[in-house]
């Protein structure tokens, strides 16, 4: 009985963490959808957005190292602090502009080339910001509060002592991680079926060049869905620098969305958030039940393991568009 | 203008390259990749104390000391490229501050003739100096940690651990394994109970091994973490109210950049150290006045003071110790890796030299010989205030359980000689 009911504890944790999955394996999504590009700078991407949202809500000066280093100066402040929500928005008109000098520098130059060319520009802006976020904000790790709560839930676990005589913990993190997942995931469902800027979206997903032919611009779309994208890095960035503080390793978070990707098909919103829940409740049931007898630590590899055999049935993914070619 | 070009390339190596009579310490260091931010601190005490020892006494007997610094990205193929691309500069030693670099480099150094320090990492069983002839790692090694982490548990419980739970959070790797022989070996001599919980790296998800130990209810968690584990683990710590009077990180994982993300939720947590904290030792006057006032200090010293760059720093100090003294020894300034390598071996760091240096009571006494590259293996602990942002000494220095950990020593020593056609020398 205490087994299942830990198993019970394990499986609603694991959901909570195939959400946070989740959060980061969109914005890969969005932006495959609507250009056909893996963007491997998206793990860098939620690394850059995070480190800002602290920059600027701490009154950082960006490029103080650089700027002292130069002019033999010591700043570091402005002096001042920025309310959350505002540093959250003023975030988010950042990675806008980095959206557009994304599509400016980089991807403008690039229009008809492969798949395969973009996604090594992509490899090259990931090692870029990587940089450029060093440079701008400082390499330290740093903590990011924007009042989201931490912690066992009382509620959950004084309820859940009740009826099985052991209370279960449920991070506070995961359940607002969850809710906001949930809104975002709605707000681009909504985005992309009912508004105009999401069906030209759509069209340019579908087919580029019918898109160009009907009068939708390509850069405009690709400045929007990078944006969007940057958005969803932000999100992320947010979640899991609040769980372990914003430094170089957020960009890494990007290994556990593969696998939710592989899962959940590359094209598809619903896809990444399924796909991301069954990761997260796969590896760690994995782990519960297998781990102590191979030694533990199987989360890394399991993910994997497991994605590859739902590709063994279907290749494209739960929920990616079957992809048939005639020759 | 090929010969303008010519000159113009030979100047600028000629600037590059250290005197041929300076002495070559490489910092192989990291300030970039998952472990950048603790690399960038350890680093900065490094190249500041030898920076301070040219700026005020001119180096060490009258020679300046270089100190080259080469990334690795805590990669070992980067630094074992670092190694390689340095060694010919007259190189003395290396500390590349990385327990998979110091593997691949142990081979290596023994043929190459240069001096090993690693300073509370690397491979424990390098203690032994009849078989690791060119490598060093005192005061203390992990073995060592795990050991006077248990006696500070014996000293809490009245001299009994029988019946009590222990639990070690690892990073599932050859760092993190490290001390489970020791605390095997540990939990069969006192009788508590230990369980082995790994992390994989980079450690920043670790809801399966927190529940774990909720399950369980270890009395105490004893961790082997660096990186975004630690913190990650002080974070689910909190978050599953585990006492953090309970939990012990090894010296790894016990500086300040583990504890601040987590806030005010961290107090209270212990860390084991082999070297002091805070800014009261007179050093860091000299530091003041020669390096940060002259704007010389690594990155404007923005790190003085803080657990990994009074690490960084402390290892410093003791190679510019064995530099002295394999001075004395070899009675010239321009010394060979050869020479560095005797001075380890007589390397003698007293409480009253301490003091002489400006670091009164910073580390344990070492002493070191043929047979011991790793001193007494002493170490004590700290404990994090959360509101005064600072961490405290909470021990004196103490000794680890030599009666397991030498015949451990031995047994991995010997097998390494035997599996590397080492024929161990005599002491």
């Amino acid at each position: 009985m205490d087994q299942l009911v830990f198993a019970a504890e394990v499986f609603l944790n694991g959901l909570m963490t195939g959400v946070m999955y989740a959060l980061v394996a969109l914005g890969f999504v969005l932006i495959f959808k609507a250009s056909g590009v893996f963007n491997y700078a998206q793990g860098v991407l939620a690394l850059f957005a995070a480190l800002t949202l602290v920059g600027i809500q701490q009154g950082q000066v960006p490029f103080a190292h650089l700027i002292n280093a130069m002019l033999g100066t010591h700043i570091s402040s402005f002096g001042w602090t920025v309310p959350a929500l505002l540093a959250i928005l003023l975030t988010a008109g950042v990675m806008v502009l980095l959206a557009f000098l994304i599509e400016k520098l980089v991807l403008q130059h690039l229009v008809g080339q492969e798949p395969i060319i973009l996604f090594m520009a992509t490899i090259g802006l990931a090692y870029f910001l990587e940089g450029l976020g060093d440079v701008m904000w400082g390499a330290d790790i740093k903590t990011l509060d924007v009042g989201l709560p931490q912690g066992i839930s009382d509620g959950i676990e004084a309820v859940t002592g009740e009826w099985f005589g052991y209370g279960f913990f449920i991070d506070r993190l995961d359940i607002w991680a969850t809710i906001i997942a949930a809104l975002l995931v709605a707000a681009l469902v909504a985005f992309s079926q009912y508004t105009k800027q999401g069906r030209a979206m759509r069209a340019v997903a579908d087919d580029h060049q019918a898109a160009l032919s009907v009068g939708i611009s390509l850069r405009f779309i690709w400045v929007m869905v990078w944006s969007i994208a940057g958005f969803v890095a932000l999100v992320a960035g947010i979640m899991w620098g609040t769980k372990s503080g914003v430094q170089f390793s957020l960009s890494l978070i990007a290994l556990k969305a593969l696998p939710v990707l592989m899962l959940g098909g590359f094209t598809s919103i619903p896809g990444a958030i399924i796909g991301g829940l069954i990761i997260g409740v796969g590896e760690k049931l994995f782990e519960f039940l297998i781990g102590p007898m191979v030694g533990g630590a199987t989360e890394n590899w399991f993910a994997y393991v497991l994605a590859l055999l739902f590709l063994v049935f279907r290749p494209q993914g739960l929920f990616g568009e079957r992809i048939i070619e005639r020759v | 203008m090929k010969t303008k070009l010519t000159a113009l390339v030979a100047a600028g190596m000629m600037a590059a390259a250290p005197a041929m009579a300076d002495l070559v310490v490489p910092n192989l260091s990291y300030r970039t990749g998952p472990y950048g931010a603790n690399g960038t601190q350890y680093a900065d005490g490094f190249n500041d104390y030898f920076a301070l020892l040219n700026e005020r006494d001119g180096g060490i007997g009258g020679e300046m000391i270089q100190v080259p610094e080469c990334e690795t990205a805590y990669n070992t193929e980067k630094g074992v490229e670092c190694y390689e691309s340095t060694k010919d500069s007259g190189a003395l030693v290396y500390n590349p501050l990385s327990t998979g670099i110091t593997y691949q480099l142990i081979p290596k150094v023994s043929v190459d003739k240069k001096v090993l320090y690693t300073p509370g990492y690397g491979r424990t069983s390098a203690k032994n100096g009849k078989v690791f002839e060119w490598v060093f790692n005192a005061p203390a090694n992990y073995w060592d940690g795990a050991s006077v982490a248990i006696k500070y548990l014996l000293d809490e419980n009245g001299g009994d651990l029988s019946g009590k739970k222990v639990a070690l959070v690892f990073h599932n790797s050859a760092y993190g394994k490290e001390p489970i022989r020791t605390l095997e070996g540990l939990a069969e001599k006192h009788g508590f109970e230990l369980s082995q919980i790994p992390v994989d790296a980079p450690g920043q998800e670790q809801k399966s091994q927190w529940l774990q130990i909720r399950r369980d209810k270890p009395d105490y968690v004893i961790m082997y973490g660096w990186g975004v584990m630690n913190q990650a683990a002080i974070q689910e710590a909190a978050n599953i109210r585990f006492p953090m009077e309970n939990f012990i990180g090894i010296w790894w994982s016990g500086s300040e950049v583990d504890v601040l993300p987590v806030g005010e939720k961290a107090n209270g947590y212990k860390a084991l150290t082999f070297n002091g904290v805070g800014m009261d030792y007179p050093v860091y006057d000299d530091i003041k006045t020669h390096l940060i006032e002259t704007g010389k200090a690594s990155q404007g010293g923005e790190h003085v003071g803080s657990v990994l760059y009074s690490r960084g720093m402390y290892a410093a100090v003791v190679i510019s110790e064995a530099i002295r003294k394999a001075q004395e020894v070899a009675g010239t300034s321009a010394i060979s890796p050869e020479q560095l390598r005797e001075g380890f071996e007589q390397l003698e760091i007293t409480p009253e030299r301490l003091a002489e240096i400006g670091l009164p009571d910073f580390g344990p006494e070492i002493k070191m010989s043929c047979d011991n590259h790793g001193g007494s293996g002493m170490a004590r602990l700290q404990q994090w205030d959360a509101s005064a942002k600072q961490w405290n000494l909470i021990t004196e220095f103490t000794e680890p359980d030599q009666e397991i950990i030498a015949p451990l020593i031995q047994q991995d020593s010997e097998a390494y000689a035997a599996e590397s056609g080492i024929t161990p020398r005599d002491c």
